[in-house]
């Protein structure tokens, strides 16, 4: 009987049935199908739909010159004009120094868990990034002001948002970088360990380069995370309509904030496409992001 | 592409067997330990110190709160030698708000699992479980300003129709907030972002039922459905449970979507179970005030808040771990 090696089901029509499925039943099943293609393509419409208004409401303003390269330093909320350099200068900024901190410690930590880690302190760190993973952005937030402004008196810059965010990105890549540190076959531990090959240059020479497509698609989700990140910006971070690269100094812009900054006055036209045009730039980045992980993904040697 | 929504599958991957002691003498073995153990201790750090920090300034203020913390509604926090405030209202619109998204996205999100691993061609699953992870791609602020501006005007008649037809139950009641602005409005949007969660979650659990369960389903004559409710439901059941506690969980912690969406109440309103109010969350409370923490009293009671906050989404958390957990003891 052919249908028991297809496990996606007899169709009720099959010859080979003894029996034909009584009417009931196989209504039920169609139901069934019915409601589940269905769950799926509804659960589409809110994608399909974000895309395109973004797509259709802020597209015109990116394609001019002047979005890419010019702040808003100076423009009202009601005048034309002026760009998002300022903001995407200040995400991507954010984004990257986010990276340098939360990469290192990421990996590190994943390679004692998976490595090294046994016993209390392996199962405390564990646990601790299943809390960090837990950790509302909004808290990271507070716990950073609660630190940098409250105790130590220093001034809400963008170096306070990148620690915050390094809260957030740390847990994203010590799970993934995990999930393929476990990938890779043990044989290939043993051969080199065999050879008299010291353990750190196991880790460093032949367990890290097999993942490593894996663990850059990680570290790329994680970055798509964290430049979506809002609520640690709204109390960290003011918005500056000024182009800033100073992380230590100074208001900083970045498209969330500038978003959220026009959000009241989304009547007014000028503030409308800049808002939508915004939007339309962080999906970019953010999608851009994605499909790089998912191109970098089809590289790896473990999967 | 589990890591796309930040979180683990139970089941995935074992323990590889070789932690092995070999060369723990060598220099460069130790160093290298030692690094990573040392980025082991720093997570454990940063856990410790946010609680430590959250802890000690928050106490002061709760100290001094003239109010009950736990069941008044009131947040004035301006007059620093009268500090009053509650935490009741924002509990309940933030529970409202996330019970609500999680009762409108599991049902989606084991339908979208069960279309991906069960329905959909080979060739298809692929791309349909990649369009799902996308919304979680999305950020949320532009869920929220899609909720704000487009989405609140589209359901705002639906709103209307049930607060006119079943406005006697309490939970529908007429209120003075706009349907735009409502409870009702975020929830929806929430249940959306938080659909990639679960459903990454249920897929990875239904996707792990033993072939052999469901060749025995279908060997008795099973239908299709029949299969899947009486082998892969069953097996993945712990699965979407706990999926949907970890969505109810960031449903809990979102700010800027509900932020947005959300329209605060008068300080003198009447409470109101209804789902057509406004009302701020934990977290958007934090955010609308987050340009005002002048004093260290009053920072403190929003601290107070994120603190409360924190406790709840960790509390939320751990139950979906112990059922994780629980699950994999089982199947191993």
């Amino acid at each position: 009987m052919t249908a028991t090696t297809d496990v996606r089901g007899p169709s009720a029509s099959s010859p080979l049935l003894l029996t034909k499925v009584s009417g009931g039943r196989a209504a039920k099943n169609v139901a069934a199908t019915v409601l589940v293609t269905l769950a799926f393509l509804v659960a589409l419409i809110p994608l399909l739909w974000i895309l395109g208004v973004v797509v259709s409401r802020g597209a015109h303003l990116l394609a001019g010159a002047d979005w890419w390269g010019l702040s808003q330093r100076g423009i009202t909320t009601r005048r034309v004009g002026g760009g998002a350099y300022h903001a995407i200068l200040g995400t991507l900024l954010q984004a990257a120094v986010t990276a340098v901190i939360s990469v290192p410690i990421g990996i590190l930590t994943a390679i004692y868990l998976v490595e090294y880690g046994r016993g209390r302190l392996a199962r405390t760190v564990s646990f601790m990034v299943d809390i960090l993973t837990g950790v509302p952005s909004i808290v990271a937030g507070l716990f950073i002001y609660a630190m940098w402004v409250t105790t130590f008196g220093l001034q809400r810059v963008g170096f306070a948002v990148c620690l915050a965010l390094v809260l957030l990105m740390v847990p994203v890549i010590v799970r993934s970088t995990e999930e393929m540190l476990k990938l890779v076959p043990n044989e290939l531990r043993e051969a080199s360990l065999a050879l008299g090959v010291p353990k750190w240059k196991t880790v460093a020479r032949i367990v890290l380069p097999t993942a490593l497509a894996g663990i850059i698609t990680g570290v790329m989700l994680g970055l798509a995370r964290v430049m979506g990140e809002t609520a640690p910006l709204l109390i960290l971070g003011p918005y500056n309509s000024a182009i800033s690269s100073n992380l230590f100094g100074g208001n900083m812009a970045t498209l969330p904030t500038m978003i959220n900054q026009n959000r009241n006055d989304l009547a007014l036209e000028p503030a409308f496409d800049r808002v939508w045009s915004a939007a339309l730039t962080l999906i970019l980045i953010v999608l851009l992001l994605n499909v790089a992980a998912r191109v970098t993904a089809r590289f790896a040697k473990v999967s | 592409m589990s890591a796309v929504t930040g979180v683990r599958a139970p089941g995935a991957g074992g323990e590889p067997s070789s932690t092995t002691t070999a060369g723990t003498g060598r220099v460069g073995d130790r160093v290298f330990k030692g690094a990573a153990a040392g980025s082991g201790v720093i997570v454990i750090a940063m856990v410790t110190l946010l609680a430590v920090f959250l802890l000690s300034q928050a106490l002061p203020s709760l100290l001094a709160d003239k109010a009950n913390f736990l069941t008044s509604r009131e947040w004035n926090v301006d007059d620093t030698q009268n500090l009053r405030f509650g935490i009741a209202q924002l509990l309940y619109s933030t529970v409202a708000i996330a019970v609500m998204a999680m009762l409108l996205a599991v049902p989606f999100a084991v339908g979208v699992a069960l279309f991906i691993t069960q329905y959909a061609p080979r060739r298809l699953a692929g791309p349909a479980a990649y369009l799902i992870d996308l919304l979680a791609a999305v950020p949320s602020v532009i869920y929220g300003l899609w909720g704000l501006s487009v989405f609140a005007g589209k359901v705002g008649g639906i709103g209307t129709f049930l607060q006119n037809h079943l406005g006697f139950i309490p939970l529908l009641a007429k209120t003075d907030t706009g349907v735009a602005g409502s409870i009702f409005v975020a929830g929806i949007v929430v249940g959306i972002m938080i659909l990639p969660i679960i459903t990454a979650i249920s897929r990875d659990v239904f996707a792990q039922t033993p072939d052999v369960h469901r060749e025995a389903a279908l060997a008795l004559g099973a239908t299709r459905w029949e299969m899947i409710r009486t082998t892969v439901l069953p097996y993945g059941r712990p699965g979407v449970i706990s999926g949907s506690m970890l969505g109810l969980g960031r449903a809990l912690g979102e700010t800027i979507a509900i932020t947005l969406i959300v329209s605060g109440l008068n300080t003198d309103s009447a409470f109101s179970l209804s789902l057509f109010n406004g009302g701020e969350t934990f977290a958007s409370k934090i955010a609308n005030n987050s340009g005002e923490f002048s004093n260290p009293a009053k920072t403190g009671a929003f601290i107070s808040a994120g603190l409360v906050l924190f406790v709840l989404t960790f509390a939320v958390n751990a139950i979906a771990r112990a059922i994780i957990n629980r699950r994999r003891e089982f199947t191993e």
